[in-house]
């Protein structure tokens, strides 16, 4: 199967992109490594106007510490891929969780191509980067021609496969702190190595102390176990903890997974992740 | 739109359309056909590619997105390669429809962790499906291209498996 | 040394792996230069009546050629299965009615391939939506009807029992065990979808590239659906990218291209996508059973019973007739002294079912193998020895089985003690013991099955063609067509053992009806000893031939003479003739037709490990331990791959794969993003142990290997996944067990 015929443009940098995206608007649709947007064009699920393919500007590819002293953090262009993430010596040292959630992300192929801008903007509940991000209380950098806009990620989703961003906005950079090479675990539930995950959990440990936990396909948007996190905050245990973790979500029903399992698996991914986070 | 694309390094360059995936430049507009598609959702990995070295899935990348860059497929390995070789000894093909989108896929693999276990083998290529070989003669293939006793690590890997406190499958196995 | 029975590696591979195989859409057939590129518009409803086309609009579109819908094409719509209800009949595309998700109701033609699919959007179709019945219970009631002409939903009679059950089929045994399973629908997805290209010589004759498994019997089908005489019909398989059942015949779009060509006269190609092709292709399996086992608490099983419906899906095609093999098989490798059988096939609005590796036989070893291990748990005996101790013997055979088959050659309980002793049977029982009493989360099952299935049932005849060339190559003419089983290799080994010649010098020539009109090709795993035993005769011949030339070349007698290195030679002298030579002088070329007249019964046992988490209800298959007993092995790397390949289907049966439709009809799981083929993340490697029985009916020993695998390790695994999880109170869970189904059945045996 094959797209819906559009027109194609590849600007040469971030500015010329976010011209286009001006002029184009609705119409517009950015391409970064194409691995959300491409599958549904296919399908005919998606047939935008006009493809704005972003996938080379290198000013978007970077992982680096930024900020100073208590405002320091990992700054991550959005135009990073998936394999970028995996192999990262900064990632390895300052945000260990990354790496590893990205190295579940599809198949190496897939890895090669997708980005993490592209998988943070696509929205879909089901993807394993949201929700770490979401965990981790990262923030999402948003920019068009009237300006730059700093969004934290628990802001950021609005429903399922939409979020805040304007029509004239790209994603640029996306933060996360400095969590370090420990304290953190992710537990993904498929059926297949490279299927969507049914549940998953992520688990990071703030500088702070505070354990927090993103959670995957659990409702319409990545959604925390603030629940547990409360518990746990409490000195509960972390079985008593975990046990918490699907208060307030809302699972979908598909092939895979009535609500019901879903609520109860997440209870289980939460414990195991929680006690590799704390060991 | 013009593209240039480098293919399995001899210059090539076709007026496409935009929509135009990489797989179909490759098969009509080059006019090598090794590269097969077997499915719509990026799922099966038989249309598996490098571009600039590393393993695509070229059903899921437009040949505009391949401009200017450098594609390599099955057909620029020859039989003495010895990810092509292995899988011949091996028998890691049957049908061989899979088998062009696997090879480069081992072959990427390969570049990328020459030091490979089975269970890397078999995690590194999640993302090609075959229907024929149940996967153990590619498996071996791979191991074999990388330099490794498949034997050895078809062994190793299972045990790696297998083994939880308390137990050893290698205890009862022939 | 002979070469039979030697690793050789396969003369199909530096083809295969340098410029690829060349597949239905990889011609570059000069034949085929200018054709046209068929995009069919496909039903997105399962039951509706069509009220209005409308093409205009597609007709504008840009690279449209023609659009055609039901009313242009004059072809008689077609019974897909001759003995089907006569009224079960399918347009090539649809008229008045659709009866499935996917059903063809319009063909668009372009010059373009790309530019189909965007015309077919622009195909304006109206559907009145009719009740939809996907249930296979609801079907048998009649309530909605797919045809309402044939006044019912049952689709044949020709599995009605000729006489009433016998009502004391049980009266004698101290414990009966009955139980409700499904063998679930699965969809075969060879990694090349479906794909014919057709044109029109100017002789008047059509010409049809596709990917079947079987080139005559396809050529004969599309014939009758075009009303052409066979011999105005080509049919030419390039390479065949996959099968396992599903491309035995023809399908329907075979012939629609045709006629198309013919219509526009031009060439016209075809190549499915894999949306279209996981609701256009058959599909297999889909029986819901019902089984009764009766016996006493030493261990005899002393009756049993199969019920099954079978889900023939909205035209009823090859799926009709697979209960046979089912009911004949029921009894599996055992020698139970009542047997008794029914089968129903019905009609529901789903994509047609047909073959899918095992046809018919899986599904009466999964639901025996289930019967034993739930008889065993029953009556609190270890289900290897229940099984060892019911197994026809040895001394038995042949033995004729209450299913009515004639077991030829077996010893089934040696297959079992193999496959126990291989596995550390008793060790893993006491690691599972061990797990349980720790109340480990990730519990041990440990499934058995023991299996006999029928190989080169049905088309018992073959044919080969030999022929040594003046410059010393050989060419082999073969009726099976190979898909992935390395025939070319296989069948050059055969001949190669006879003519002393190397097999780099054999090609083996398959599937194209004009050079080889007759043949039956490959499925139901008949190759080699149908087709193979063919090619050996025909080179027996051909040296017998051979040596009666040299004898008056030689002047020597007939009897001094042998073959060695491609030359015959008088025994203890240098003098000879290369067959070389002889074929210079004259044509050398031995026709052979073999009729074996039975099929063969490979069996084996199989023991698979598994590891259940019970908090995520996932099941893993960490080892699987196969005997695979299929007689001599002629190559063991392809005699493995074809285990390796249905070990790994069985599998993901058991533990992955479903084709699942809403109750309104609808796929859910249409692509490969949704269906569960494993990838090689999912599957262990395998544990071969050999074990070789030969067959008396044909003189090389031979039976077949395609399906044996998938017959064994499914219900192995099955067994394996319950037995993890049966301390906790479950007795069964059906296919596929996914960590869904694994953990809802714990959850239920906890209240």
């Amino acid at each position: 199967m094959i797209p819906v015929g559009f027109e194609y443009e590849r600007p040469d940098s971030v500015a010329a992109a976010l011209a286009l995206l001006a002029e184009h608007g609705e119409g517009a649709t950015i391409l970064a490594g194409g691995h959300s947007l491409l599958p549904v064009m296919k399908l005919r699920l998606s047939a935008p106007e006009i493809v704005i393919d972003i996938g080379r500007l290198t000013e978007l590819n970077y992982i680096r510490v930024d900020g100073d002293g208590a405002d320091s953090h990992v700054a991550i262009g959005a135009g990073t891929r998936y394999r970028d993430l995996v192999i990262s010596d900064v990632l390895a040292a300052e945000c260990a969780l990354l790496p590893a959630v990205a190295r579940t992300v599809g198949d190496p192929q897939v890895r090669h191509r997708g980005t993490i801008g592209g998988g943070l903007a696509h929205g879909d509940p089901a993807a394993d980067i949201p929700a770490a991000v979401l965990a981790l209380d990262g923030e999402i950098v948003l920019r068009s021609p009237r300006g730059e806009r700093i969004v934290p990620i628990t802001e950021f989703y609005t429903g399922v496969f939409s979020s805040v961003k304007e029509p004239d906005e790209l994603l640029v950079e996306v933060r996360v702190p400095r969590t370090g090479a420990t304290g953190w675990a992710y537990e993904k539930f498929t059926r297949r190595s490279n299927d969507w995950a049914i549940v998953a959990v992520s688990v990071v440990t703030l500088p702070s102390g505070r354990r927090q936990l993103g959670l995957v396909n659990m409702g319409g948007t990545p959604l925390r176990a603030l629940a547990t996190e409360a518990a746990l905050e409490q000195g509960k245990s972390i079985e008593e903890a975990a046990a918490l973790a699907a208060e307030g979500t809302e699972p979908p029903a598909d092939n895979a997974g009535t609500p019901e399992y879903r609520r109860h698996l997440v209870t289980v991914l939460a414990k195991r992740a929680l006690k590799t986070a704390s060991a | 739109m013009k593209v240039e694309i480098t293919v399995n390094g001899e210059r090539t360059s076709a007026d496409v359309e935009p929509r135009t995936l990489l797989a179909h430049y490759l098969r009509e507009n080059v006019g090598l056909k090794a590269t097969n598609i077997g499915c719509d959702t990026t799922s099966c990995g038989a249309c598996t590619v490098l571009v600039d070295g590393e393993s695509v899935k070229s059903c899921t990348v437009l040949a505009v997105q391949a401009d200017q860059l450098s594609v390599q497929t099955m057909e620029d390995l020859g039989m003495d390669h010895p990810v092509t070789a292995a899988f011949r000894q091996e028998h890691g093909l049957q049908c061989g429809f899979c088998t062009p989108g696997m090879v480069m896929a081992a072959v990427g693999l390969i570049d990328e962790n020459p030091d490979l276990t089975e269970a890397d083998v078999r995690e590194g290529l999640e993302g090609n499906l075959c229907r024929c070989t149940g996967y153990h003669n590619i498996v071996r293939a791979v191991l074999v291209a990388a330099g490794k006793d498949p034997d050895a690590a078809q062994a190793e890997g299972t045990d790696d498996k297998t083994i939880s406190p308390g137990f050893s499958a290698g205890e009862g196995a022939a | 040394m002979s070469i039979l029975g030697t690793r050789v590696v396969r003369t199909e591979d530096p083809v295969f792996l340098t410029r690829g195989a060349t597949y239905t859409d990889d011609l570059t057939d000069e034949r085929l230069t200018g054709a046209l590129h068929l995009t069919l518009v496909r039903s997105p409803i399962a039951h509706a009546t069509i009220t209005s086309i409308d093409v205009e609009a597609a007709k504008e579109a840009p690279g449209v050629v023609a659009v055609f819908t039901g009313a242009d094409v004059d072809l008689a719509p077609a019974l897909l299965f001759p003995a089907a209800n006569p009224a079960m009949v399918r347009p090539f595309l649809a008229t008045d009615r659709v009866r499935y998700v996917g059903e063809a109701v319009a063909a668009v033609l372009t010059e373009e391939a790309y530019q189909g699919e965007d015309a077919a959007e622009m195909v304006d179709v109206d559907y009145e939506p009719l009740d939809v019945v996907v249930d296979m219970k609801d079907a048998l009631t009649d309530e909605v009807l797919l045809f309402p002409e044939a006044g019912t939903n049952s689709v044949t009679k020709m599995h009605f029992a000729k006489e009433e059950a016998p009502e004391d089929l049980f009266a004698d045994c101290e414990v009966v065990v009955s139980k409700e399973i499904v063998n679930q629908r699965v969809a075969a997805a060879p990694l090349e979808t479906r794909a014919a290209s057709a044109y029109w010589g100017e002789d008047g004759r059509c010409t049809i590239f596709c990917s079947t498994q079987n080139a005559q019997s396809a050529r004969d089908e599309v014939a009758g659906w075009m009303g052409l005489d066979t011999k105005d019909l080509r049919l030419i398989l390039p390479d065949v990218g996959g099968g396992f059942g599903a491309k035995i015949g023809a399908d329907p779009e075979f012939a629609l291209v045709g006629w198309l060509s013919k219509k526009v006269g031009r060439p016209v190609r075809w190549n499915e996508s894999r949306s279209e092709n996981m609701t256009g292709m058959v599909q297999g399996r889909g029986q819901l059973q019902t089984i009764t086992i009766g016996g006493d608490r030493d261990g005899t099983v002393k009756a049993y019973r199969l019920d099954l419906i079978a889900d023939a899906g909205a035209y009823p095609r090859l799926g009709v007739v697979l209960p046979m093999f089912t009911r004949m098989m029921a009894p599996g490798t055992y020698d139970i002294p009542k047997v008794w059988s029914t089968a129903k096939v019905v009609a529901t609005n789903t994509t047609s079912t047909a073959a899918y590796r095992g046809a018919g036989r899986p599904e009466a070893t999964q639901a025996i193998e289930r019967a034993m291990d739930l008889f065993a748990d029953a009556i609190g005996m270890d289900p290897a020895e229940l099984r060892k101790k019911n197994v026809v013997k040895p001394e038995q055979f042949p033995f004729t089985t209450k299913g009515g088959a004639e077991y030829d050659s077996g010893e089934y309980a040696k297959a079992i003690d193999l496959a126990l002793e291989a596995s550390g049977y008793d060790e893993l029982r006491a690691e599972q013991k061990r797990r349980r009493e720790a109340g480990d989360p990730l519990q041990l099952g440990i499934g058995v099955s023991s299996y006999v299935e029928i190989t080169g049932g049905g088309a018992f005849v073959e044919n080969a063609t030999v022929e040594v060339h003046a410059d010393g190559t050989v060419t082999v003419l073969t009726g099976t067509s190979p898909h992935g089983q390395g025939h070319a290799t296989a069948w050059a080994m055969l001949a190669s053992d006879q003519l002393g010649i190397p097999v780099d010098k054999i090609t083996v020539i398959h599937g194209d009806t004009d050079l080889i009109p007759k043949g039956a090709g490959t499925m139901g795993s008949r190759s080699l000893q149908t087709g193979g035993i063919a090619v050996h005769n025909a080179a027996v011949e051909l040296v017998e031939v051979a040596k009666q030339r040299a004898a008056e070349r030689l002047e020597a007698n007939v009897d001094d003479l042998v073959v060695e290195n491609g030359t015959v030679q008088v025994k203890g002298t240098g003098s000879g003739i290369s067959l070389a030579e002889l074929a210079g002088a004259d044509e050398l070329k031995v026709y052979h037709e073999w009729d074996g007249k039975k099929p063969t019964f490979p069996f084996g046992a199989h023991v698979a490990l598994v590891e259940v988490d019970v908090e995520s209800g996932k099941a893993t298959v960490e080892r699987i331990w196969a005997v695979d007993d299929a007689g001599p092995v002629l190559n063991p790397l392809i005699f493995d791959g074809q285990r390796h390949g249905g070990i790994a289907q069985g599998i993901a049966q058991a533990l992955l794969e479903e084709v699942v439709f809403d109750s309104e009809g609808q796929p859910l799981t249409a692509t490969f993003a949704d269906y569960g083929i494993p990838s090689a993340a999912e599957l262990p490697s395998f544990d071969l142990v050999s074990m070789e029985t030969p067959t008396p009916i044909n003189t090389m020993g031979y039976k077949g290997i395609g399906e044996a695998g998938t017959i064994g390790s499914c219900p192995a695994v099955q067994n394996a996944v319950i037995d993890a999880v049966s301390h906790l109170g479950v007795e069964h869970i059906d296919m596929p067990l996914t960590p869904l189904r694994v953990w809802e059945a714990i959850e239920e045996a906890r209240k």
